[in-house]
């Protein structure tokens, strides 16, 4: 399956990182916030600007936090908005240590 | 699971996108297949083709396989791909007599600008104990039979050095060209879990 053009052509501050034309990631848990949010938002049936607004804010309060970094907090902002979750879920849901593999 | 390394540090954001994954999970808002196709996507299709098109390019122009073991990092920059996490890669040759094998001891060193995002089991603990303490059996549970008279030589990835195996080109694929070869190759191959 391929990127959403929406998602995938996003161009200014929230482009997708890329190398070379093809998506980047500094670590696994990366690409899997990516691809978190790009189903989820597909799922709850938002326009893709509900999460790209968020990303945009993100960034531009802090322009140098990893680009990835942005993401999961714009995710997570979007899902606390829309009543999906609470930051106190979220705190309780938090694992202090990675899961076996 | 061995117990020879400390856990790998879980970074605030990586536990806080475990956290949203596992809250949406609870809400039956998270369809993990297509999560996971995706996924598996980035782990196979992006990546490796980079890498695959190094080796295809090394099997059909020995002066570029020359430069390519001699200096990797400038043999790939040559065909445009590099970037912060592709520095320093070391190029080495799989032979009739030499089988190599990738892994990163202490966490998951990988060279992602050619192979993509590493799967899941390279960062495991009883692959990062078992391929220096007993490769031979651990790549015959992978599917990778090395005869016995075949050395088998292990390569532990670090920052400063990231390795990638150049496989020996398959018998019977004279004719073939650049990209016929490269979609012969797979990342599995390239870390030395496998042959084309």
């Amino acid at each position: 399956m391929t990127l959403r053009d929406d998602v995938g052509l996003m161009a200014g501050p929230e482009a997708l990182p890329r190398d070379n034309g093809e998506l980047v990631f500094a670590a696994p848990w990366e690409g899997r916030a990516l691809a978190i949010a790009v189903t989820t938002v597909e799922r709850l049936g938002l326009p893709w600007d509900e999460f790209r607004s968020r990303l945009i804010a993100a960034i531009a309060e802090a322009p140098e936090r990893p680009y990835y970094e942005s993401w999961a907090l714009a995710l997570e902002r979007l899902l606390v908005d829309h009543g999906i979750t609470s930051p106190d879920e979220l705190a309780g849901a938090t694992p202090t240590e990675r899961p076996p593999l | 699971m061995s117990d020879h390394h400390a856990p790998e540090p879980l970074a605030p954001v990586e536990a806080r996108v475990a956290a949203i994954e596992t809250v949406l999970e609870r809400r039956g808002l998270l369809d993990r297949s297509l999560v996971d196709a995706m996924i598996e996507q980035y782990e196979h299709n992006l990546g490796p083709m980079n890498g695959a098109r190094v080796v295809a390019r090394a099997w059909l122009d020995p002066a570029y396989k020359r430069r390519l073991l001699a200096d990797g990092t400038a043999a790939i920059g040559e065909l445009g791909y590099g970037g912060p996490e592709g520095h320093h890669v070391v190029v080495v040759e799989n032979t009739p007599t030499v089988h190599n094998l990738v892994v990163c001891t202490l966490c998951s060193c990988y060279p992602w600008p050619l192979l993509g995002l590493p799967p899941t089991w390279y960062k495991s603990a009883p692959y990062r104990s078992r391929a220096v303490r007993e490769p031979r059996a651990l790549l015959a549970e992978m599917g990778t039979e090395i005869p016995d008279d075949v050395e088998i030589r292990v390569w532990d990835s670090s920052a400063e050095a990231r390795y990638l195996v150049l496989p020996e080109r398959p018998a019977g694929t004279d004719g073939l060209d650049e990209e016929q070869l490269a979609a012969l190759v797979d990342r599995d191959a390239m870390i030395g879990v496998a042959r084309p």
